[in-house]
């Protein structure tokens, strides 16, 4: 019952992991009793299961998912919405409107425009319909300012960091408010565009040195470097 | 097909370019080579210079074409109209219609289609400078552009080709020998499920050298494939290199 | 090409293949009954009409007179173009060829020219200007299955119908005189497609068994035993025993056939 790698080695997809009583975790698959990876990343066992982290994927949504999306198409009953993920998902009218939709009174491009972002929640999905999104819970809806970028959506949980500690620092030190959708796509809104260009530079190294140990401390160290010359400029001012 | 005398192999067994018959020209493997594309990878086979880029999965346009059961991977071969010494009308032609076809079937056994109905991966394959066995580095090409996308793959697809130059089987032919040897297997292969995903033939061979070609082909393949996985590992360590 | 039968179908078939069984009782290598009509078209040089089971393939040869490529100035021209004529089956639509009906037309052509079944040699009138050009059209008239072997054989069987003109050429001057004679042949060659279905190979696949296969795999044998063309086909795979194994029954079948027709 070998394995064939060590703890965090980076492997490309059809790499045999382990043969025999090992079940395949996430980004793996089985074939024969053989267990192989499916995906380029970084693999790693918890008891019997193997696992890869993804270094590339895609999104694939799940109910209850905080995502962030672009509306796309204003519908007859509803918008079409684009999640960065292999579907487009459907907002429906009624849902936004709280209240029976009326074709005939109601102009659904007054309420959301093509273009524009919103903050949902994946309300339901399978793979043989599209997903369905809700924005009638606080915090959800549509987004008036702030800054948008795209990671990789496995990195999220990386950004997010251990219990949140991450995150939190990065919010803490830029006074910016992070929304992280589960689709890759984050949502920065801060004070000032400088503030929120130093949490987006955070972010961004966070995904591109995910797979490197000592990362809290470097996004620390990096976070203090920049807060610096911004005090600076504003008491010389 | 020939009536040149000219010997495309010597007494001591060397070809036209300097090869020995079992040994592969040099091959350059790059991934992550396009920013817009969801995964792209370009490869110098020899004198072969090729793009590839991977879309999606996303929805299908027009959608009648999505399956409700299963992805739909569409390839399209493409050379560019400076790719080879008379200049190619940038319309497809039937060969690269076939192309595009028999490339789409060599990389769908690599795929787990059932996983997400109802949507599509495009491949998309420019050959910028052709010079011989340009399908089956754009197999290898493409293979990569795919994982680059993050698509799950049951293995890496790797393509190589085996032919008959005067009397010898050799691997890897480049254009002269493509055009004036007597028999030329393309061969794509699956390394790690030891599956053949394309195999065709054209010209005259023995049951028994064919077995010889398809065998070299897939050692061949077996080489390339090492290159190809460095390739999609490098993308991921230079981050790491310049961190150390 | 899947999802055309039922799931109950499919497992149908899956389970008597694991017995060895087809659902038309064929043993998995027999081929189903084949019938060639010849000259069914009488203002087509040559022509013929092949049943392979319910498939059924018409091939019409147009012999006409053009230039020759420059790379081979004195050899005669053979195009060979597939149509997947609408009445053939409800998936069939008109319109331009598609992938489907290109590979077909160029996996039948790999065959005859690679076995150099016709000798374009003893088709030039004058050098580097004046050849005689073959066309073969294959029209596929109901779809069955296999339509790589039915009109890979409908392709041989028009050609070895073909009637020239009896000409002779003065100063490079063609001048046909009286009477008609055979297309130049000089070998033959026989296309024999198998298909995979879980692990298991069988011959001369037709349409329900193409639907439920994940690939398929040709091979076109000249009179001397040697391979001259190999097509590999669908989204499956075969490992290389199976190659080897799908070459040996190809190989076998070729030559059975090749008895049967006296080709």
């Amino acid at each position: 019952m070998p394995t064939f790698f060590e703890k965090k080695q980076l492997v490309t997809p059809g790499e045999l992991l382990a043969e025999g009583d090992y079940l395949p975790g996430e980004n793996t698959y089985v074939e024969n009793g053989k267990v192989y990876a499916s995906r380029i990343g970084l693999v790693d066992s918890d008891n019997k299961k193997v696992n890869v982290v993804a270094l590339r994927a895609f999104y694939l949504p799940k109910m209850g998912d905080i995502v962030i999306g672009t509306i796309l198409e204003v519908g007859f009953s509803g918008w079409t919405v684009d999640i960065k993920a292999p579907y487009n998902a459907m907002l429906r009218a009624s849902d936004v409107l709280s209240r029976p939709f009326k074709p005939q009174n109601d102009e659904l491009s007054a309420v959301l425009n093509a273009g524009d972002l919103i903050v949902a929640k994946i309300a339901s999905y399978d793979r043989a319909h599209d997903p369905q999104l809700t924005v009638g819970e606080p915090g959800l809806g549509k987004i008036t300012r702030g800054q948008i970028l795209r990671v990789t959506p496995t990195k999220i949980p990386r950004i997010i960091g251990r219990k949140g500690s991450m995150i939190s620092m990065i919010k803490q030190e830029t006074n910016c408010q992070i929304i992280l959708g589960l689709n890759g796509v984050i949502l920065v809104t801060g004070k000032t565009i400088e503030e929120e260009e130093v949490a987006i530079e955070a972010i961004q190294k966070i995904e591109e040195e995910s797979h490197t140990s000592g990362l809290t401390d470097r996004i620390t160290q990096f976070l203090k470097e920049k807060k610096q010359p911004v005090k600076m400029e504003e008491t010389q001012q | 097909m020939n009536d040149k005398t000219d010997k495309l192999i010597d007494k001591k067994g060397i070809r036209g370019d300097g090869r020995k018959a079992d040994e592969l020209r040099s091959l350059k493997l790059q991934v992550g080579v396009l920013s817009n594309a969801d995964g792209s990878a370009y490869i110098e086979h020899g004198k072969n210079k090729i793009l590839a880029a991977a879309f999606g999965p996303r929805e299908m346009h027009p959608k009648h074409l999505s399956q409700p059961d299963r992805m739909v991977l569409r390839c399209r071969y493409h050379m560019a109209p400076f790719s080879v010494p008379e200049r190619k009308s940038p319309a497809p032609s039937r060969r690269e219609v076939e192309l595009s076809k028999v490339i789409k079937e060599s990389l769908e056994p690599a795929l787990f289609l059932e996983l997400y109905p109802r949507t599509g991966v495009d491949v998309f394959v420019e050959v910028l400078q052709a010079d011989g066995g340009t399908r089956c580095a754009s197999i290898t090409a493409a293979a990569l552009a795919i994982a680059d996308a993050g698509v799950p793959m049951r293995d890496l697809v790797v393509a190589c080709a085996a032919g008959k130059i005067d009397d010898t089987i050799v691997l890897d032919l480049y254009d002269v020998e493509d055009k004036l040897g007597s028999a030329d297997v393309p061969v794509a292969y699956m390394p790690n499920l030891n599956a053949v995903t394309l195999l065709q033939m054209d010209g005259v061979l023995s049951s028994s050298e064919l077995e010889k070609a398809v065998n070299m082909a897939m050692d061949g393949c077996k080489n390339i494939y090492a290159m190809q996985k460095e390739a999609l590992k490098t993308k991921y360590m230079v981050v790491k290199e310049t961190e150390e | 090409m899947s999802s055309l039968i039922t799931k109950v179908r499919a497992k149908q078939i899956e389970q008597l293949l694991e017995n060895g069984k087809r659902l038309d009782e064929r043993g998995l290598l027999d081929t189903r009954e084949l019938k060639i009509e010849q000259g069914v078209i009488e203002k087509a040089e040559g022509s013929a009409r092949v049943y392979l089971g319910k498939t059924e393939v018409l091939v019409g040869v147009k012999v006409e007179t053009g230039e020759p490529f420059s790379d081979t100035p004195k050899e005669g021209v053979m195009t060979v173009n597939a149509e997947l004529v609408p009445v053939a089956s409800p998936r069939f639509e008109p319109g331009p060829p598609d992938e489907n009906s290109i590979e077909l037309a160029r996996v039948v052509d790999r065959g005859i020219r690679e076995s150099r079944a016709i000798d374009t040699g003893k088709l030039c009138i004058e050098e580097g200007k004046k050849v005689f050009i073959v066309f073969v059209d294959v029209y596929v008239l109901n779809h069955d299955g296999n339509l790589i072997d039915a009109s890979a054989i409908a392709a041989m069987a028009a050609l070895m119908n073909t009637k020239m003109p009896n000409y002779e050429v003065k100063d490079g001057e063609l001048k046909i005189k009286q009477g008609y004679k055979p297309l130049p042949m000089r070998n033959h060659p026989i296309t024999v497609t198998l298909g995979k279905i879980n692990n298991k190979l069988l011959v001369d696949p037709w349409l329900e068994e193409e639907s439920v296969m994940d690939s398929r795999i040709t091979f076109a044998t000249g009179e001397d035993g040697n391979i001259c063309a190999i097509q590999k086909g669908g989204s499956g795979y075969f490992t290389p025993q199976q190659i080897l194994e799908a070459s040996k029954i190809a190989l076998d079948k070729a030559v059975e056939l090749r008895k049967k027709l006296k080709w």
